[in-house]
């Protein structure tokens, strides 16, 4: 059998967004994904009867980002700061409070829930924990076939599934078998087929390896690599692991407490980050160089994250930072501003850090070192 | 479980492989009380289907000669004596488990269809629907079981119906109850998630993914149920809720009927409340073993 008679592949992504979307939008030079104002906000609920609402967890706080076709978009920050959040709101898995998501130029969040199972054909997720994404009962076949099966894939889904299984470096044999007769790898690689069985063209990895052993991790991460140059696909990548994303990612978004507080490419946010919040989780990655780790100036931000519940008032991050300047940063929320060409930064002061007019408070670093400012460039 | 028999247990699946049910079945066969409790459920349900051939003499006519003062105990012809009305107590006996499978099996399967309904309800629909269905549950389990049941069967009229409804209608809010909180659990897992994001449609995920891992519990509660079921049976027929026919050896019945003869022939109490014991044990033991061996906690 041919490859092209099979609709799943003879209907690649380009032709099939053109098809979806015939306005055209997206086609040319716009972003694949343009996520504007995306919040996500869960009620706490009081009472039994009567639940009152008494709060929100603020999960995800307004987030601007666009992500083109074929990139990568990193997105980093501790845990609980929304980011696995964002990452399923963008597929509708979490229904979003309020923004937009576009998607090819389609708004997300107005499709009809059968226009929208069919637009999700062409977004995909991979997640954190392979295990518990994959149903215990459902053999490899199953859960390969299943999206197959779903879509009305015409072809020949034994096959296809031993392609996917190819594509994603496990035997034909494995077909048969159950999710816990795996290693974790192996389990991960299989929720990736997943991901791919539909031919996507966006993927949102969920920390995709971090529940791996470190062994793993780079036989995943090279995975994904050979998928996106094989099949063209776009990543939103989701990690706490700055190395991980380092490596895979063309763009990387920092977050903090539910809002973008840096965007930047890759390189040049590693170079020079310039959020105080940034340069904090920089500071933190050790060198593996023995001299220039010793003289490496490390900054320690005190206090615990704040709640999303009661995110601070004023810059979310004035609470924990080290360059907290007694004007503005308490009262005035910063916009995520676009500080040089692709260079988006959340911070009043993010020049005067920059010059290095601002520096460090003597609190807030580690008290070896005598001087914090930005890493010399 | 002491930390030596979990590993031994951990090692074993690792051999073959195959599918949950499989291991689980590994794992079930390696235990002894579970292989305990399958003798004795097997043992039970064997002479309940085999009773009219085992039994030595008709249950329901005197084969004796019986006075309130003189009642013969065990001999070599009557293995459990007499009873009061001078039928064979053995036959009696093998009679009655016929009749507590019955109730149980009967009462079980409908309790068990009434709440998976609500509780598939429940779990499937959420929301308001969810609400509704939980509030019902919980004001039928606030009220105790046998008090329920009991006030059931005497608002039916006594009959052996009556006790089957009476303890089914008691068991539905706890298979509900346990059916939508799996359901729920599933429902929030990654691999739902994953299915909604591949565009499986949303009856095909709860019918095909929630569902079937949440059927586990519902399935030990069963067994657990069924010793439960025997004995509320027996409970409801020892204060005269049940049949009113005498010739229909009842357990509890048995046992009510022989409380005036306590001081003269005790060991007709002790044959039948044994006999309740040792069905209610078999059933639990499997149960408890099931449950353990179906729980993944005790996997790996």
């Amino acid at each position: 059998m041919s490859t092209p008679t099979d609709p799943a592949v003879a209907d690649s992504p380009k032709t099939a967004s053109a098809g979806a979307f015939p306005d055209g939008s997206g086609v040319s030079g716009e972003p694949l994904l343009s996520v504007r104002g995306l919040k996500v906000h869960f009620p706490i609920r009081k009472g039994v009867l009567l639940q009152r609402v008494i709060g929100h967890v603020r999960a995800v706080d307004g987030v601007d980002l666009d992500v083109g076709r074929g990139m990568t978009y990193g997105l980093v920050g501790e845990s609980g700061c929304g980011k696995s959040t964002l990452g399923k709101a963008v597929l509708r898995l979490v229904e979003p409070t309020a923004g937009t998501v576009r998607f090819n130029g389609a708004d997300v969040g107005g499709q009809s829930p059968e226009s929208m199972r069919r637009l999700r054909r062409h977004m995909q997720m991979i997640f954190q924990d392979p295990l518990a994404s994959l149903n215990p009962r459902q053999s490899v076949e199953s859960v390969l076939s299943e999206p197959l099966r779903t879509h009305g894939f015409a072809g020949n889904r034994s096959r296809r599934v031993r392609e996917l299984l190819d594509l994603v470096g496990l035997p034909a044999g494995a077909a048969a078998r159950y999710p816990h007769e795996f290693s974790g790898g192996q389990r991960q690689r299989v929720g990736i087929a997943r991901a791919i069985a539909l031919n996507p063209e966006l993927i949102i990895a969920d920390e995709p390896v971090s529940a791996l052993d470190v062994s793993i991790q780079a036989q995943i991460v090279n995975l994904l690599e050979d998928l996106q140059d094989q099949l063209g696909l776009t990543y939103v990548v989701v990690a706490h692991d700055l190395a991980v994303v380092r490596h895979v990612s063309d763009v990387i978004g920092v977050m903090y407490l539910g809002a973008l507080v840096e965007e930047a490419p890759s390189d040049e946010l590693y170079a020079q980050p310039l959020h105080p919040y940034t340069i904090a989780l920089m500071s933190a990655i050790p060198i593996p160089d023995p001299e220039v780790e010793e003289r490496r100036r490390r900054i320690l931000l005190t206090g615990d994250l704040p709640s999303p519940v009661d995110v601070p008032p004023g810059c979310r991050f004035h609470t924990r930072c080290p360059f907290r300047q007694p004007t503005r940063c308490a009262e005035e929320s910063p916009d995520l501003r676009e500080m040089r060409p692709g260079r988006k930064v959340a911070c009043h002061w993010a020049e005067e850090i920059a010059a290095g007019t601002i520096r460090a408070a003597a609190s807030a670093h580690d008290p070896t070192a005598t001087e914090v400012g930005t890493p010399s460039s | 479980m002491s930390l030596s028999q979990a590993e031994t247990v951990a090692v074993v699946p690792e051999e073959t492989g195959g599918s949950l049910g499989r291991e689980a079945w590994r794992r079930l066969r390696r235990n002894p009380v579970a292989i305990a409790g399958a003798i004795l459920v097997v043992l039970f349900v064997a002479l309940a289907l085999l009773a009219p051939w085992l039994a030595p003499y008709p249950p329901d006519k005197p084969v004796g000669q019986v006075t309130p003062t003189s009642i013969p105990g065990p001999s070599a012809e009557h293995w459990f004596g007499l009873d009061d009305l001078g039928r064979d107590e053995f036959t009696r006996v093998l009679w009655g488990a016929r009749w507590s499978l019955i109730i149980g099996v009967v009462s079980l399967l409908l309790g068990m269809a009434g709440g998976f309904l609500l509780g598939l309800l429940a779990g499937a629909f959420g929301g308001w629907v969810d609400s509704v269905v939980m509030r019902l549950v919980d004001m039928v389990l606030s009220v105790p079981g046998l008090l329920f049941a009991i006030g059931i069967a005497a608002m039916l009229g006594s009959g052996l119906d009556a006790v089957m409804i009476a303890i089914a209608v008691v068991n539905v809010p706890i298979f509900a109850r346990l059916l939508r909180g799996q359901m729920l659990a599933q429902r929030r897992s990654d691999y739902v998630l994953a299915a909604t994001s591949v565009g499986v449609r949303r009856r095909r995920i709860v019918f095909g993914h929630i569902l079937p891992n949440s059927l586990t519990p519902v399935i030990v509660q069963g067994t657990l149920t069924l010793a439960t079921a025997i004995v509320d049976a027996a409970g409801l027929a020892f204060l005269g809720l049940s049949s009113n026919d005498p010739s229909i050896p009842e357990w509890g019945r048995m046992l009510a009927d022989t409380q005036r003869y306590l001081s003269s022939a005790p060991l007709l109490a002790v044959f039948p409340g044994l006999a309740i014991v040792i069905a209610a044990l078999g059933f639990t033991l499997l149960g408890e073993s099931l449950r353990e061996a179906l729980d993944p906690k005790y996997r790996r």
